[in-house]
């Protein structure tokens, strides 16, 4: 051999380095293709990217073997005129065809009944786009996956912080000292998480993990505090009673910036028993935001508008008005309200020992007190009160799927963000800090429409498909109140449903109920496998006739890359590119990359050319929107407005002249203006040249306290962020809510909701948050099913949704359960062995694996291991279908129908906010018996592989090297 | 350990054709000194042969071995520092003498070099050749069980036992061979090498059942605590990082159950020893022509079982790393 | 004389498998490549890989440490897998101490494999030859690339930067001051190999909170403690 150190790399082959936007999962890190002779070489992190700084995972270290999969789609199909749905039988046809058959269907519905097409995509990093050609075409039915995914996490933050982890923001580990993650969140910002902790970790910071299983991030914990599932809630509601008790909030944070010392009329006779007292005669902005009519009480005057000049308000008390209306603090209501949750009670319920809570909240509580970050910042608050310093609380939280898929996550998730609250941590040096475009209105401007008449056939929805419902009104309903929704997103039974239901679609269109559609449109969804609850079911669903023979969700349309188990059930098949072959946005309409200290986006520039006849999904949904004569997509004369995505995104405004586009960055006729500006020809380019990223620090003046802070919200409303510029005080307690619960207690003055729902709402739409066991645990019998199943993704597999990936599923080729020993001991089940895991449902079998690092109650696996067989282009041998399994099979999608809910079918979801509550599974395992077969249950007959899709290697071997494979 | 039967043939097999070679050469000895008969040139030289074929057959298993056999010549160039290249080098060498040694006897090149003690104690070149053997013989034997017993962290093996047992068992597998040759010619050295076959039969029997017990109570050197370097009593590996096999489980592991294991020590401690003992003293009161031949096969038998176990029980400390998979 | 070598920190390694994918990646189409996969989409995928990460637990529920360990060829300043090969395949770079197989003369033995305690030389299936880490050798010794990219490939990947890399002779490496100032270890000590890559060990941030951080004259509960005679009745109406 030669010697290496005389041997250069870059000598070998025609060599060249691209740079683009990683998409093997949904961190968005930015990434250099070198390319040898046409094939990929390595992939690396760009360390001029504000994101990953250079560092890349296992997952965009694995991007070549996305490149080569045998799953690879490469041709448009249609189902066999005479085969059967889910056989897998295809023949190929071209894009004209599959397009021409596409817009006559659809142009059908449009012209007829719109909302009978219903379009739901699984990964959210072209919502803006998907979710423009829903509205364009009408249909009210759209989402993403946001429903099953994180929408309590959302909603329960943004309802409560006007902000939310993640995209929208997250735990400053540059300043804070005490890290406290919650639940399993590490598949969410997980590359940025990870250089955070570990730079955190050596700087001496203190990192408590609370999570049933000690894995991911916990590993490296400096404690972990073992609970038990969905019981998260309690657990901060105790912690929040601790450190009311002895004083350990930050009481200046609470009453300026907070509606802690706000008054709340507290008078159960009254109608408005439970709202805020309003001065409604003065002249403030009444938009969509909080007006500024509110009340304090003053130590020495009483009653005052907040903010009076001078004014020293109380945190605690009860008044009376001098108009005799009694009143309570907000923060009076939340003592109260916490009183009872002692970590006595706690304990009982989450299984850690109330000497633990108390020393927890200490620690929170005397870490933000006394390790105060002052930095010497100017800045100005919404009260035009000058600041010479910015503060901080260095106590950081970060919490993800842990908490929101539990039916009461969004009460949870509103209980943590009050913890935060409290302990004076929203947007401050050291705890939680936005990423624009938030912070944003509690709740945010967009509504989705709120009567059926918002759809008209031939006529774009009047309103946007999801939003953010404040008041009753806000719903999406009908004149009986009924959901006008396929996934009765915004109906009385989940009002604040933001990201839509996407795992009640298929059995709702199924059952017709509310309705049922024509034409499902999926993409990048595996909703015949690992992104449906009762997975089994589902796949009959979508196979199963009426009584004239007629599939009873009559087209399927998938779009995908890749030969996933959903593939089989289509009745038409797009073939998608890989990442590195399109053009991308990661777009401020969406889901931005920003950062603490100002916004970010992204692109994607496509490295390779498109493999066989694939075509970027965008390019489709842009052809298909001017054939259906949509009006974004389509000129005066009828002519296609735009050549392709890349022209899309350059010359679309949201309206004509808006300035405003699906990037920020780059704008104006030379690309000298940010955020708003006229297309630039040449933005593409230049997002080339600026290594596929725009990036606009703010000034550190509007780099905090970004809700009060007058500087950052009039640049924000200047660049298009925002409506408004008004201050975004924190909702301790929470107005909105209490609209929803004096509607169902018929002391609404609009709308109220159906009878059937009215307990519900009530019960659930609480203004201060409040415990309740998960609904399922609710519903089933406990005793036998003393277990609850939960699932997390393996960190070499988060978020990689797609591709079975020939170096990814060497680390993960199939999944066990993993058992505490002591619990398995007791029914006399060994490591290795052989067990069913029993839910209400159904069962899976599958092996077991013991685990010190499981919290009793629970059992876990990885998720979306198994494969169905023959799927992915696996051969039906492969490891992911004998010895995977799924836990999906036994995780309902509906809750047990019992007579506490009248026999009403639910879903089985949050009851505000309808995400998907994969993490309440109750369930009991025993052993298999010994004559039953070693491979996982249930099995699926094998699927096919369909014409155009890659093969597999005919030999055993594949040695993949650049410039050479498949080659020689 | 994994047994790889190359590796088992290998050893097992040169064991055998070094053990007979030096048979050969202890009867030419004793009948120069005249304490047993004259035999004819012929038995020395197909005696030879067969040693040879023994030895040839071994290096052939040992190709068996080798990912790129063809590159095989490579492997005498490290002889400073690797016993392989020692034994690569000293196989040969002794496969030449013994041929030397076969042809000589065969050619009839037994013209005296030298003659002491009145005729006593004559030299030709087939003594000069048979001393060197030896010589050979044993640096081979040594080299062999040097492969194993110098990886000093394979605990099992390394021990002065194994070059005890290398030498005792392959010795012991020759002349038992001798005997059955000497026996299916029907020469009358049957006893002879009988005799000294059952006496290195016990001093194998010796060297391998103190190897067992030593290797029975063996604390291992290394654990889990010292193989991550975490000190704690309750370490347990989750997962090995991968979910399939790898050349690390393959290699490594003999993947069979104690049972097997326990069941293939019986069965060599019975075949390699106390049955071709019994054959052979059988055979010597039945004056029987089978029995030794018998008794040849059977310990040959037994001691491709005691090679397995070999390399079976010797635990390597890279299997701490390989435990799980999860 | 040079060593180079990997640090790596158990205290921030989260066991994401980036070290063991970006080595899979650079290596299989560089100087030591190709990295063969076998039934690559079939029962039982194998391959080789440099680099892996295992997970292990210590001690019992609830006070279980759950400890990712990524291990790969420690490159031994005595390494007793290269004095064993009979053909000089295996040897040690006097000019950075880095291990390296040379395929070409390697005559797949495996006797290396036997003679490193470790477990981490993996014999390439397809080509017979033995295969291990290089430490990137052609991204450490290639001149043409920027310095600051001269780094194997698993440590500019680490998200958590639990891979550091140098010089462990140098006394004021970054290597050699995290070793000395970090606890750093060696594997297997007992076998004298010298391994010239190291371990830093588990590090916990406690906190202490004393009686008087709880009850401080500052308490904002201070300010709210507000009685307002409302006329109810008190000691003074009853006893004098």
């Amino acid at each position: 051999m030669k010697d290496p150190a005389v041997q250069h790399d870059a000598e070998i082959g025609q060599t060249e380095v691209k740079e683009t936007t990683c998409y093997m999962c949904a961190c968005r890190c930015g990434i250099r293709v070198h390319l040898r002779d046409g094939q990929v070489r390595y992939i690396e992190g760009n360390p001029n990217h504000p994101l990953n700084k250079g560092i890349l995972c296992a997952k965009g270290s694995s991007g070549i073997m996305k490149q080569v999969s045998p799953a690879r789609l490469t041709k448009p199909l249609r189902r066999k005129a005479n085969a059967k749905r889910g056989e897998s039988q295809f023949e190929e046809i071209s894009w004209d065809e599959a397009l021409t058959m596409l817009s006559e269907r659809l142009g059908h519905l449009r012209a007829t009944d719109p909302k009978k097409f219903a379009l739901f995509t699984g990964r959210d990093q072209m919502q803006a786009l998907t979710g423009m050609f829903a509205k364009q075409f009408g249909t009210p039915n759209y989402a993403a996956h946001g429903g099953f995914c994180s929408v309590n996490m959302a909603t329960g933050m943004i309802y409560s912080i006007g902000g939310s982890f993640w995209e929208f923001g997250g735990p400053d580990l540059d300043r804070a000292k005490l890290f406290i993650m919650i639940g399993t969140a590490e598949d969410h910002h997980s590359n940025p998480l990870k250089m955070a902790l570990s730079k955190f970790k050596r700087e001496g910071g203190r990192f408590i993990a609370i999570n049933p299983v000690r894995s991911g991030y916990g590993a490296i914990a400096d404690e972990w505090v073992p609970i038990k599932p969905g019981t998260d809630g309690a657990l901060f509601l105790a912690l929040t009673h601790e450190i009311l008790k002895l004083g350990l909030f930050d009481r200046d944070f609470l009453i300026q910036y907070t509606n802690a010392a706000e008054l709340v009329i507290d008078d159960p006779a009254r109608d408005d028993h439970g709202m805020f007292v309003r001065d409604e005669s003065i002249d403030v902005t009444r938009g969509c935001t909080d007006p500024q009519d509110k009340f304090w009480w003053d130590r020495n005057r009483g009653a005052v508008l907040t903010h009076s000049e001078g004014a020293d308000p109380r945190l605690l008390g009860g008044y009376t008005m001098p108009d005799g209306t009694p009143v309570k603090t907000s923060f009076q209501l939340l003592k109260e309200r916490v009183e009872p949750y002692t970590p006595e009670w706690a304990e009982s319920i989450t299984g850690i020992a109330a000497a633990t809570i108390r020393r927890l909240a200490h620690e929170m509580g005397v870490m933000a007190r006394d390790h105060k970050i002052e930095l010497p910042i100017n800045w100005t608050d919404a009260w035009d009160k000058e600041h010479d310093r910015v503060t901080g609380n260095p106590v950081a939280f970060h919490a993800m799927r842990g908490l929101a898929a539990h039916s009461n996550g969004f009460q949870t998730i509103r209980a943590l963000s009050i913890l935060m609250t409290v302990l004076g941590t929203i947007d401050r040096p050291g705890g939680f800090r936005h990423k624009a475009p938030f912070p944003k209105p509690i709740p945010p401007c967009p509504k989705p429409p709120h009567s059926p008449d918002a759809v008209q056939p031939n006529t774009p929805l009047d309103g946007l498909p999801l939003g953010w419902p404040g008041r009753p009104e806000d719903l999406f309903v009908d004149d009986n109140g009924e959901p006008v929704r396929i996934d009765k997103a915004f109906s009385w039974e989940y009002p604040l449903a933001a990201h839509g239901l996407m795992h009640n679609v298929i059995t709702n269109a199924w059952r017709g109920d509310p309705y049922r559609i024509d034409t499902l449109f999926l993409f990048m969804a595996n909703m015949a496998w690992n992104s449906a609850m009762n997975t089994v079911e589902t796949r009959n669903m979508l196979t199963d006739r009426d009584e004239n023979g007629e599939y009873k969700i009559p087209f399927l349309v998938v779009c995908d890359t890749f030969a996933s188990e959903t593939v089989a059930f289509a009745d038409l098949v797009l073939p998608d590119t890989t990442y590195l072959e399109r053009h991308d946005v990661l777009s401020m309409l969406d889901r931005p990359i920003s950062e603490f200290d100002g916004p970010v986006d992204s692109v994607r520039l496509p490295v390779l050319p498109p493999k066989g006849e694939c075509r970027p999904f965008q390019d489709v949904l842009i052809e298909l929107g001017a054939r259906l004569n949509l009006p974004a997509f389509t000129n005066q004369d009828g002519s296609a407005k735009y050549k392709n995505y890349p022209d899309f995104v350059v010359n679309y405004e949201t309206s004509p002249g808006s300035g405003i586009g699906f990037l920020a960055g780059y704008r104006g006729k030379h690309g000298d203006k940010s955020l708003k500006g006229e297309p630039n020809p040449n933005q593409w380019e230049q997002y080339a040249a600026n290594h596929c990223v725009f990036h606009h620090e703010l000034p550190r003046s509007y780099q905090y306290m970004r809700n009060w802070n007058k500087g950052y919200l009039h640049w924000a409303r200047a660049h298009g962020m925002t409506r408004w510029a008004e201050p975004i005080t924190l909702h301790l307690y929470s107005e909105v809510l209490q609209r929803f619960r004096a509607a169902a207690q018929g002391k609404w003055p609009g709308r109220q909701p159906p009878e059937r729902y009215r307990k519900r709402i009530e019960t659930f739409f609480d203004p201060l948050p409040f415990y309740y066991d998960p609904l399922e645990t609710q519903r089933v019998d406990t005793k036998r099913f003393p277990l609850t199943a939960l699932t997390q993704r393996p960190m070499a597999m988060y978020h990689s949704w797609d591709s079975q990936n020939a170096w990814l599923r060497q680390i993960h080729s199939h999944n066990y359960l993993f058992v505490n020993p002591k619990m398995a001991i007791a029914q006399d089940i060994k490591d290795g062995d052989w067990i069913w895991v029993e839910s209400h449902l159904g069962k899976v079998k599958c092996m077991c694996r013991y685990s010190e690092a499981v919290e009793p109650s629970t059992v876990w696996t990885w998720n979306a291991i198994g494969k169905g067989a023959g799927a992915w282009g696996l051969s039906a041998k492969a490891d992911e279908s004998k010895k995977g399994f799924l836990l999906n099979h036994i995780i309902s999608e509906e809750l047990p129908v019992v007579s506490a809910d009248g026999k009403q079918v639910l879903s089985n979801s949050d009851p505000l906010t309808g995400q998907a509550a994969w993490f309440d599974t109750r369930v009991r395992i025993y052993k298999a018996e010994a004559r039953e077969a070693r491979v996982t249950e249930p099995q699926f007959p094998p699927m096919k592989t369909l014409p155009g899709q890659l093969a597999r290697p005919k030999q055993r071997w594949q040695a993949y090297v650049a410039g050479l494979f498949g080659r020689r | 350990m994994h047994p790889a039967f190359s590796v088992i043939f290998l050893t097992t097999l040169i064991g055998a054709g070094q053990g007979l070679f030096l048979a050969l050469f202890t009867g030419q000895l004793y009948s120069t000194v005249r304490l047993v008969e004259q035999q004819p040139s012929s038995f020395y030289a197909v005696g030879s042969a067969l040693s040879l074929a023994l030895l040839v057959g071994g290096l052939a298993a040992s190709f068996f071995h080798l990912g790129r056999p063809e590159r095989a010549w490579r492997a005498a160039a490290m002889w400073r520092t690797s016993w392989l290249s020692r034994e690569v080098i000293v196989l040969p060498a002794m496969m030449g003498l013994v041929f030397l040694y076969g042809v000589f006897h065969w050619a009839g090149w037994t013209q005296p070099w030298l003659v002491l003690g009145e005729g006593a104690l004559t030299i030709d070149a087939t003594f000069v050749l048979g001393m060197l053997g030896v010589l050979v013989a044993l640096v081979l034997f040594v080299s062999t069980g040097m492969i194993y017993a110098s990886v000093k962290f394979l605990q099992e093996w390394s021990s002065p036992y194994t070059i005890a047992n290398f030498i005792f068992l392959g010795t012991a597998s020759g002349f038992m061979l001798a005997a059955a040759y000497s026996a299916l010619i029907g020469n009358n050295l049957v006893s002879f090498f009988g005799t000294w076959a059952v006496i290195a039969t016990l001093l194998g029997l010796g060297t391998r059942s103190a190897s067992l017990m030593r290797n029975a109570t063996l604390k291992h050197r290394s654990n889990l605590q010292t193989a991550i370097g975490v000190r704690h009593r309750g370490i347990v590996q989750k997962s090995q990082g991968f979910s399939a096999d790898s050349f690390n489980t393959r290699e490594f592991f003999h993947h069979q159950s104690l049972r097997t294991l326990k069941l293939i020590r019986v069965a060599f401690l019975i075949l390699v020893f106390p049955v071709p003992i019994m054959l052979v003293l059988l055979g010597y009161q039945l004056q029987s022509t089978t029995l030794p031949i018998l008794a040849f096969a059977i310990q040959y038998l037994g001691l491709l079982a005691e090679r397995w176990y070999f390399f079976a029980e010797a635990q390597h400390p890279q299997n701490l790393y390989y435990q799980q998979v999860s | 004389m040079t060593q180079l070598a990997l640090v790596i920190d158990l205290n921030v390694c989260v066991g994401c498998h980036a070290c063991v994918t970006s080595c899979k990646q650079w290596n299989t189409s560089g100087w030591a490549g190709p990295m063969v996969d076998e039934n690559p989409y079939d029962a039982n995928p194998t391959g080789t890989f440099f680099n892996r990460v295992q997970t292990y637990e210590i001690g019992s529920f609830p006070s279980t440490e759950t400890v990712h360990f990524p291990k790969s060829c420690l490159h031994c300043e005595d390494p007793p897998c290269v004095p064993v090969c009979p053909t000089g395949a295996s040897y040690k770079r006097e000019d950075n101490g880095v291990v390296l197989v040379d395929y070409d003369k390697c005559i797949g033995c495996k006797y290396c494999s036997w003679a490193c305690p470790y477990g981490v030389r993996e014999l390439d299936e397809q080509q017979q030859v033995m295969k291990k880490c290089t430490l990137c050798i052609d991204r450490i010794a290639d001149h043409t690339l920027p310095e600051p990219e001269r780094k194997p490939a698993c440590v500019m990947a680490c998200p958590t930067n639990a891979r550091l890399y140098g010089d462990v002779h140098d006394p004021d490496s970054e290597v050699s001051v995290a070793i000395r100032e970090r606890g750093g270890y060696a594997l297997m000590p007992e076998w004298g190999t010298n391994p010239a890559n190291h371990y830093l060990p588990r590090q916990k941030t406690h906190m202490h909170v004393t009686e008087e951080d709880l009850q401080r004259s500052d308490n904002p509960l201070t300010k709210e403690d507000i009685t307002v005679y409302q006329g109810e009745e008190t000691m003074e109406d009853v006893t004098w």
